[in-house]
């Protein structure tokens, strides 16, 4: 233990570790017993073990957009320039206010929560800021991750998780025999157990079975967590390139490895479990094994007086290890009845089981123990517990797996394993411990370290009636803080078990869930964080709208110009004059991104009126009508309109957003549901490019284009325009005569180039969604998402008289329930302001503090005239017209008296469709 | 997440899949309300082997049909739905 001396800081101060030291081995080495404070009561904590159990010792590593809170200081290695802070604690580590919580333990008992706050809203809204406050762990980062994470898959024939003596040999003898391994090992050594416990294979061995490996071709990867064990031998395996906070050598920092296995080792051991008495979390208590990791691998000895607590023999191995280090052993605790062996020379007392310690908040000082009945005291800086081995079956039981009762450990080990997975190893043999119970104070004998549950939340909670284990995990949060109760679970259902008067294995287990230590979102989200979170999709005439530098609006995952401001127009003024130039002259918009499916074949017209609710077959060639399409419950789903452009040849337009859902759902219809049918069915969105043009000059606008007369309402063309073929279809949504121009995505620019200089030349602009938006509510048509929230059936919305008489499309069973057609479902309404302005999302009430009888759906101001108007669903709301009601969004602040009326503002009887 | 051996494409990973449903709440188009109803709703999800409806979307797009066991997940069937379907 020479190695070359690195320096990092701990709250702000400077210190020194050895290469190699975990940061708590450094920090032990450097005498500092405080390392955190508790997650409820603000207690002083430690550092009570070597290794990723570790509830304590919790700090925040590294600084900006490193910074890594909750880092267990037994699972990060020192670096260079490290910067540990402490948690959960104001204004320091050692002085802290929120101590005073502690005071006021016996209020923040079990379901202390429930109990407080069942009933009233307003005093949870007033505690609630102090509780956040007061109760947690580390601050999450607020700047930008500055490292990448990277996803890798692997195959391999045999994949060995831990490198301890068995999994090594396993993955030697596996990949001796012609296999493709990879070994995984969270350490970043090969065998730490076989420091901690020198034994005839050493280092040397150690070596030789690495290189063997690696000479075969095996994979061996160290400081890497199989994290996760998933369905058909698919591991998880979550590798450290860099410690954490740590400025990564190539840009990586992490990488998530899919490990698909022919076969799967689990070489993963156990964990040392300590013993519950009272003050058992104050630094200075140690589980055994981590005290002899200390000694051994970091020639750290975090103690000069040790007591030892154990029921087992493992403990022993400790006592000579300090020995040999140099410190004093005042009493081996030894919990069973009489001797079991050589002593070693130590002072042992039999019958013996801590009961409670005293201590500064550094450290520790005097350790009391009932002997056999009688009291007795010592003083000591270190009490080494172990209270016996809990394997480590996680991935065993991620996997699916049972577990057995090992009577004489007192432990679950691995019985059926559901897929192809074996355990080997200390996680299958645990050594036999003489099983004890809690004697001490049990309000000071914490069994869930890192969530501050004791054996008294444990009795409340069986008191208060709580007797199955997932009720008792859930009432107390025992098992649920980061560490997942890798220490406390098998305290709180031994304790569980006594009250409920069965052995253990009677009182249940709760369920194993990935990840087995915390894994970094960003190792989740890997390459797909920020911009490539999610697909932008562009239009075909992005780079002619993005001269024109619009605001942008995000529309499923497609981005399309909201507002083309000019000068120093905002939004509102720009919506409000784009769509007034629709309304008294001519407007363009992209309409592109619609969903279109091109439907041919003789049994186009049979498909079509599967899909859709309404009648298609009598529509003649060149005619096009509105249709909507019902979910199998008979609720309306989408809308759009179907055009037919020859004998077997239609065009089906859709929602944008509902795009792929209409391609999954028109899948489905004729690859399953109708296979017999012979017709096809293309996505053609992408293909055509579409623009709009609506106005009262759009007739001129397309006569001028088209150099012909344009199609009347509702009727379809195809046309030449700036020299290439188009579609044309006459249809509106903005409420003018209006025209949809489809062109093939490549020609789209000359085309757009073609009719923006006639709209111009006519005197019209161009117009985005927004504009777009006041135009169709004005009008009443409907959106996807909007009054199609996918909760409103086709009479809801007022479309029943359009639903095909025949039947027999998706969706005829559902809606023909007696429920769905009631007179008193929400329904399809106008509003108009009496007084303020109608927020959208509000909802709709009588009077205040009323229950709410509906919501706004979309709000906008009518686009001549002025005035607030909005359209919205209400209960029984066509039979409510002329009725007044109040309009109120606690949100967004806003309240409006509103008067009900029919959900058209503009042109109710569709005159301006005509010429 | 599964492995699933599309009858096309081999041994792929679920990712490329996308579920759609179970053969047993295909809603027929001649299905009276109440069977509707009792096939989308009230289906039992025993514990045991599931026929379902899968597509492999991020790979040849076809339409599958595979039995999984609702415990275990063992697929022990899987076919493509193709020409056989036609009557």
């Amino acid at each position: 233990m020479t190695g070359p001396m690195i320096t990092f800081t701990f709250d702000g101060k400077t210190y020194q570790a050895q290469e190699g030291d975990t940061l708590a081995a450094a920090l032990l080495r450097s005498g500092i017993g405080l390392v955190g404070r508790s997650f409820k009561y603000h207690r002083p904590r430690g550092i009570m073990t070597a290794g990723v159990e570790e509830p304590n010792a919790l700090v925040t590593v590294g600084e900006g957009g490193r910074t890594e809170p909750n880092t267990r200081a037994t699972d990060v290695f020192v670096y260079e320039g490290l910067v540990a802070t402490s948690q959960n604690r104001w204004p320091s580590l050692s002085f802290d206010i929120g101590a005073m919580l502690g005071l006021a333990a016996p209020i923040f008992s079990a379901g202390f929560y429930y109990k407080t706050f069942f009933g009233s809203a307003k005093r949870w809204m007033f505690y609630e800021y102090f509780i956040r406050k007061a109760a947690g762990l580390g601050n999450a980062p607020v700047e930008a991750d500055p490292d990448r994470f990277s996803h890798r898959s692997a195959f391999c024939d045999v994949l060995v998780v831990g490198a301890g003596p068995a999994g090594l040999q396993a993955a030697l003898d596996a990949a001796e025999s012609g296999k493709r391994v990879i070994l995984a090992e969270q350490d970043n050594i090969l065998g730490p157990s076989l420091i901690r416990d020198p034994q005839d294979l050493d280092s040397a061995w150690i070596e030789t079975a690495a290189a063997r490996i690696r000479a075969k071709g095996g994979r061996i990867l160290l400081r890497t967590t199989a994290s996760g064990y998933w369905e058909h031998d698919l591991v998880t395996l979550s590798q450290r390139l860099c410690e954490p906070g740590q400025k990564p050598a190539k840009g990586i920092a992490q990488r998530l490895w899919h490990v698909r296995a022919s076969e799967v080792i689990l070489a993963t051991g156990s964990i040392e479990r300590p013993l519950a008495f009272a003050h058992n979390d104050r630094p200075g208590v140690m589980l055994s094994q981590a005290v002899r990791t200390y000694v051994q691998r970091y020639g750290v000895v975090p103690g000069k007086r040790v007591v030892i607590a154990t029921n087992n023999d493992d403990a022993y191995r400790t006592a000579h290890a300090l020995k040999a280090a140099g410190a004093d052993i005042v009493a081996i605790l030894d919990a069973r009845p009489s001797p079991t062996g050589a002593n070693g020379g130590f002072p042992v007392f039999n019958q013996a089981l801590p009961v409670s310690v005293k201590g500064a908040r550094h450290c520790l000082k005097q350790v009391s123990a009932d002997v056999g009945g009688v009291t007795k005291v010592w003083q000591a800086d270190l009490l080494a517990v172990s209270g016996g081995f809990t394997p480590t079956v996680h991935l065993h039981m991620q996997a699916g797996g049972t577990l057995e009762w090992d009577d004489a450990a007192q432990a679950f080990v691995p019985a059926m394993s559901r897929q192809n997975v074996t355990t080997i190893g200390g996680a299958v043999r645990p050594d036999p411990i003489f099983p004890v119970k809690p004697i001490s104070n049990p309000k000071k004998s914490f069994v869930d370290f890192q969530n501050d549950v004791t054996l008294a939340d444990v009795d409340l909670a069986w008191a208060e009636g709580y007797r199955s284990v997932e009720h008792l995990k859930r009432y107390t949060t025992l098992g649920m803080a980061t560490d997942q109760g890798k220490l406390s679970n098998m305290a709180a259902l031994g304790r569980l078990a006594e009250k409920q008067g069965v052995a253990i294995p009677g009182a249940g287990l709760t369920t194993f869930r990935p990840p087995y230590t915390p894994v970094t979102m960003g190792l989740l989200a890997g390459a797909g964080a920020k911009d490539a979170g999610a697909h932008v999709r562009r239009l075909a005439l992005y780079d002619v709208h993005a001269a024109k530098r619009p605001i942008w609006q995000p529309l499923g995952y497609w981005f399309r110009p909201r507002a083309y401001p000019v000068g120093g127009e905002t939004l509102a003024q720009t919506a409000l004059r784009e769509a007034k130039a629709v309304r008294t002259g001519v407007g363009m918009t992209d309409v592109s991104t619609l969903a279109k499916f091109e439907i041919s074949g003789p049994d186009s017209a049979a498909l079509l009126e599967i899909i859709c609710a309404t009648s298609v077959s009598k529509l003649a060639v060149g005619r096009g009508r509105y249709t909507f399409m019902l979910r199998e419950d008979g609720f309306v789903f989408d809308d759009g309109t179907v055009w037919r452009l020859a004998e077997n040849r239609y065009l089906l337009t859709g929602s944008t957003g509902g795009a792929d859902r209409m391609a999954a759902h028109i899948s489905y219809v004729r690859q399953y549901l109708c296979p017999h049918l012979r017709v096809s069915a293309v996505n053609v969105q992408e293909h055509y490019a579409g623009i709009a043009v609506a106005g009262p000059k759009a007739k001129s606008v397309m006569a001028a284009l088209m150099g012909e007369e344009p199609p009347r309402h509702m009727s379809t063309v195809p046309a030449k325009i700036g020299g290439a073929d188009v579609l044309i279809l006459a249809a509106s949504y903005s409420g003018e005569r209006a025209f949809e121009i489809y062109a093939d995505a490549a020609h789209a620019a000359a085309v757009w180039a073609a009719c923006e200089a006639e709209v111009t030349a006519q005197g019209g602009c161009l117009y985005g969604l927004e504009a777009m938006e006041f135009l169709r509510i004005e009008k009443g048509h409907l959106v996807v998402g909007g009054e199609i929230d996918g909760r409103m059936t086709p009479h809801d919305l007022a479309l029943g008289k359009m639903l095909n008489k025949a039947g027999g499309y998706i969706g005829a069973s559902g809606l023909s329930r007696p429920a769905l057609s009631a007179p008193n479902r929400r329904q399809l309404i106008g509003l108009e302001a009496i007084s303020g302005t109608i927020a959208e999302g509000a909802m709709l009430i009588t009077e205040h503090g009323g229950a709410p009888l509906g919501h706004v759906t979309a709000a906008a101001f009518r686009v001549i005239e002025g005035g607030s108007i909005a359209l919205g669903q209400l209960e029984g709301g066509f039979d409510r017209t002329g009725e007044e009601l109040i309009a109120t969004s606690p949100t967004r602040g806003q309240t409006a008296r509103v008067r009900v009326v029919a959900p058209h503002f503009y042109d109710a009887a569709g005159e301006r469709y005509r010429d | 997440m599964m492995q699933i051996t599309c009858p096309h494409c081999g041994p792929r990973a679920q990712a490329e899949f996308v579920y759609e449903r179970t053969v047993d709440s295909v809603v027929t188009l001649d299905a009276a309300p109440k069977e509707a109803m009792e096939t989308l709703f009230t289906r039992t999800n025993a514990r045991g082997e599931d026929a379902e409806i899968w597509r492999h979307t991020f790979g040849c797009r076809a339409w599958l049909v595979m039995t999984r066991h609702r415990v275990t997940n063992d697929i022990t069937a899987i076919r493509a739905i193709g020409p056989e379907a036609l009557p």
